[in-house]
């Protein structure tokens, strides 16, 4: 489904993905974890097409085609959706407006007919029921005034709607209540299928227990430094980064063969 | 990351697209204004005594007048002598009677402009009163409203036919020299639209003028006047376009509204004049003179505008809020692209006791576009427990377009309550990149954000003439972020 290959990409003079390689296939989800300012969502913005960050090699192809000289829409018609860490407020662009449009662009793109504003409802209150959102959220601006969790709800509501074939949750469990965090799960969940793919940043072991990933991949520095599956995540979890990203010098752990 | 200033240069590409000229045999004026120029237009139209006097009055006023500083705007002269003060297309008959007799070319024009005066109008209920350069061509549903006792038919019939209320209300909210466009205006406008709405009636439809100008180095001068009477109510539209043409062309219409005891009168404009081209050249001048008198108590006056026409434009609708708990209001959404300059606002004057206005103001600037919102509140003495809300919000596209804002405030009574909030932003990336990436296309994205900004005004206009106004935006800022 999607396949990177050795990514390298700056914004300005400074290099944020130093050489970044990952092969997701249909049917599986990946974590990506790391720390703050290893360059996450400077990958998930670029596999989104966002203008600004400079590719200086390497490719990325999805579905078999290079994506690179796509824009942002034209990727999301091909059904890639990201569900970003912090959601844009649009005043006075309602809610279901958008939506509709991005829905209704996509089905276009795909020679399926519109779906007219009585079709959308249908459609848009199941999804909602789903989310255990209110029906009053169909009227308000986008993401206006929502509160940080309402925010990463309406995001994965958005992905419910649009159903795509690639997914990428930016932080999306973070600022989300208990409750919420379930309900999220439930909704990337009943996504999940042979023909889909996830791909989530995460800082946490808890969205994991919910959602269970295939890979786990350890982003710092802006290049992978470790894969695994779920158990290295609550590894991870147990004891930080720090093995990971120090020299191995005064390491005792047994991490593999580092050194000369 | 951040869209570029180069980006942002390509938001102007869009052609204008009412600006066909329609190829009419017209009787037209030569060029020049004096005293015979305007006894001339006078006498074609077959005016009583007192217009005469008073469009004279008004002349000799403006002679003495000096030409405006023009704030914000920046402005070439005017040589007042190169323009033409009358065009009428020629007709068989002296008017039209009916829409039968009216030049086929000239509706074919109205049909291009989307406003076909048989058919669409019956359709959507609106009754429309069409101005082509000088003179009024049709007046549809007019037996209709006739039965409902309302006038609604041009300016120079309601001349002829209802010449006391003419005489009782011209120049009674805006006085013939009140400023040098009105002044202008009192001498030599030639037509426009005049509306009376009897006592207790509610106005069975949406009235609504179109104004064009065909004829080249024509000036439009038109008249407005509408009157409510005690607990009438009326909504009435205006929309405007021209065709395409190198010069300047000037347009400095007068507006009066005059809302008598409980009387409720909501004006609503979509301006879509000839802009200029992307290089400024071109365009109308738009010089309006709107006000309206609340002069009863409980009435209330509400002016809708979407400007987004023009090369310069230069307005300030206002209300002078005489009666008690009088209402006025102004929404207002101007966009300027390219080199178009707008400086607009409102006048909210309030005399009455307990008498309350509201200010919504939305400026777009894209391009080398400026814009510019200046509005006066004044609350004299006697306006005991008067109160203003007024808002200012500013979208900027690009960095060589600019907004400014202009309040003033006078409060002369304590009891009073003034409030206001400004803002001015950018079209974020962050939103752009959003949208984008739900699957809209760059350009509807833009339309769609614009449209979300201005929708505390567009929710204001009628129904229909939203939708209108929705499209003419997003068509004016099409191509606008590259
Ligand atoms: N437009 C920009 N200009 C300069 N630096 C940037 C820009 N965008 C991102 N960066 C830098 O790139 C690095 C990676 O940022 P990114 O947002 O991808 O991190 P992240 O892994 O998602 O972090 P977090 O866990 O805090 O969300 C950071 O050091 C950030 O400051
Ligand atoms: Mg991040």
């Amino acid at each position: 489904m999607l396949s990177i290959k050795d990514l390298h990409v700056n914004v300005g003079d400074k290099q944020i993905l130093k050489g970044i390689s990952l092969e997701i296939k249909a049917g599986e989800v990946h974590a990506i974890m790391g720390p703050n300012g290893s360059g996450k969502s400077t990958l998930s913005q670029v596999l989104a097409g966002r203008d600004g960050y400079e590719v200086i090699s390497g490719s990325i192809t999805y579905k078999g085609q290079d994506i690179l000289a796509l824009s942002p829409e034209e990727r999301a018609r091909e059904g890639v959706f990201l569900a970003l860490q912090y959601p844009v407020e649009i005043p006075g662009v309602n809610n279901v407006y958008l939506l509709k449009a991005g829905l209704n662009a996509i089905r276009k793109h795909r020679s399926l007919p519109e779906l007219d504003a009585f079709e959308f409802l249908t459609l848009i209150k199941e999804k909602m029921k789903l989310m255990h959102m209110d029906e009053s959220f169909l009227n308000r601006g986008v993401n206006e005034g929502f509160s940080g969790g309402e925010k990463k709800r309406n995001e994965i509501l958005q992905m419910a709607v649009l159903e795509p074939s690639l997914a990428l949750l930016d932080e999306t469990d973070s600022g989300l209540d208990i409750d919420a965090l379930k309900i999220v799960a439930h909704g990337v969940n009943s996504l999940r299928s042979p023909e889909r793919a996830i791909l989530m940043v995460t800082h946490y072991q808890r969205l994991l227990d919910y959602i269970t990933p295939d890979y786990v991949h350890v982003l710092a520095g802006g290049k992978i430094i470790k894969s695994g599956d779920k158990t290295l995540a609550l590894e991870l979890e147990k004891r930080g980064y720090d093995w990971l990203t120090q020299v191995p010098a005064i390491n005792t752990d047994n991490t593999g063969a580092i050194g000369a | 990351m951040s869209t570029t200033p180069q980006d942002l240069e390509q938001l102007v590409a869009q052609k204008y697209r009412h600006g066909f000229v329609t190829d009419i045999e017209s009787d037209t004026l030569a060029p020049g204004l004096d005293e015979n120029v305007i006894r001339h237009i006078s006498r074609i139209k077959k005016e009583p005594e007192f217009l005469l006097q008073w469009r004279l009055k008004a002349f000799r006023h403006w002679l003495t007048m000096p030409t405006p500083n023009w704030a914000h705007l920046k402005i070439a002269p005017i040589d007042y002598q190169a323009i033409s003060y009358y065009s009428a297309p020629k007709a068989r008959t002296d008017a039209p009677k009916s829409l039968d007799e009216v030049d086929p070319k000239l509706l074919e024009t109205y049909d291009k402009l989307g406003i076909p005066l048989h058919e669409r109008a019956r359709l959507a209920g609106v009754a429309v009163d069409a101005v082509f350069d000088s003179v009024s061509v049709a007046t549809t549903f007019k037996d209709r409203l006739a039965k409902a006792g309302v006038i609604f038919c041009s300016f120079s019939d309601a001349v002829q036919q209802h010449p006391q209320l003419i005489e009782q209300y011209l120049g009674s909210v805006v006085p013939h020299g009140d400023n040098y466009f009105a002044a202008l205006n009192s001498a030599v406008f030639t037509d426009g639209s005049f509306v009376y709405i009897p006592k207790g009636v509610r106005c069975p439809m949406e009235l609504s003028t179109y104004f064009r100008i065909n004829a080249a180095n024509t000036g439009q001068f038109e008249r407005t006047l509408i009157i409510a009477d005690e607990g009438a109510t009326v909504s009435y539209l205006e929309g405007c376009t021209a065709p395409m043409r190198d010069e300047n062309q000037l347009h400095a219409a007068v507006v009066e509204l005059v809302a008598l005891k409980d009387a409720n009168i909501k004006y609503s404009t979509v301006q879509n004049w000839y802009p200029g081209d992307e290089n400024g050249l071109g365009g109308i001048y738009n010089f309006v003179t709107k006000r309206g008198d609340c002069r009863g108590a409980n009435s209330k006056i509400s002016w809708t505008q979407v400007e987004t026409g023009s090369a310069i434009t230069w307005k300030y609708p206002s209300c002078i809020l005489t009666g008690d708990h009088s209402v006025g209001e102004f929404y207002s959404v101007a966009l300027t692209n390219h080199y178009q300059q707008a400086d607009t606002g409102t006048k909210m004057i309030h005399i009455g006791r307990n008498t309350k206005s509201t200010i919504v103001s939305k400026g777009i600037s894209a391009g080398h576009g400026q814009n510019c919102y200046r509005g006066l509140v004044k609350i004299l003495a006697g306006a005991e427990g008067a109160r203003n809300y007024t808002q200012c919000d500013s979208l900027l596209m690009g960095d060589r377009c600019g907004a400014h804002t202009f309040p003033y405030v006078e409060v002369k009574n304590s009891t009073a309550s003034v409030e206001h909030e400004a803002s001015t932003s950018k079209i974020s990336d962050d939103q752009l990149f959003y949208c984008r990436s739900r699957g809209i296309s760059q350009e509807d994205a833009v339309s769609m954000i614009v449209n979300g900004f201005c929708k505390a005004v567009f929710k204001e206009l009628p129904m229909e003439f939203a939708v209108e106004a929705q499209n003419l935006l997003s068509v004016s800022l099409e191509g606008a972020v590259g």
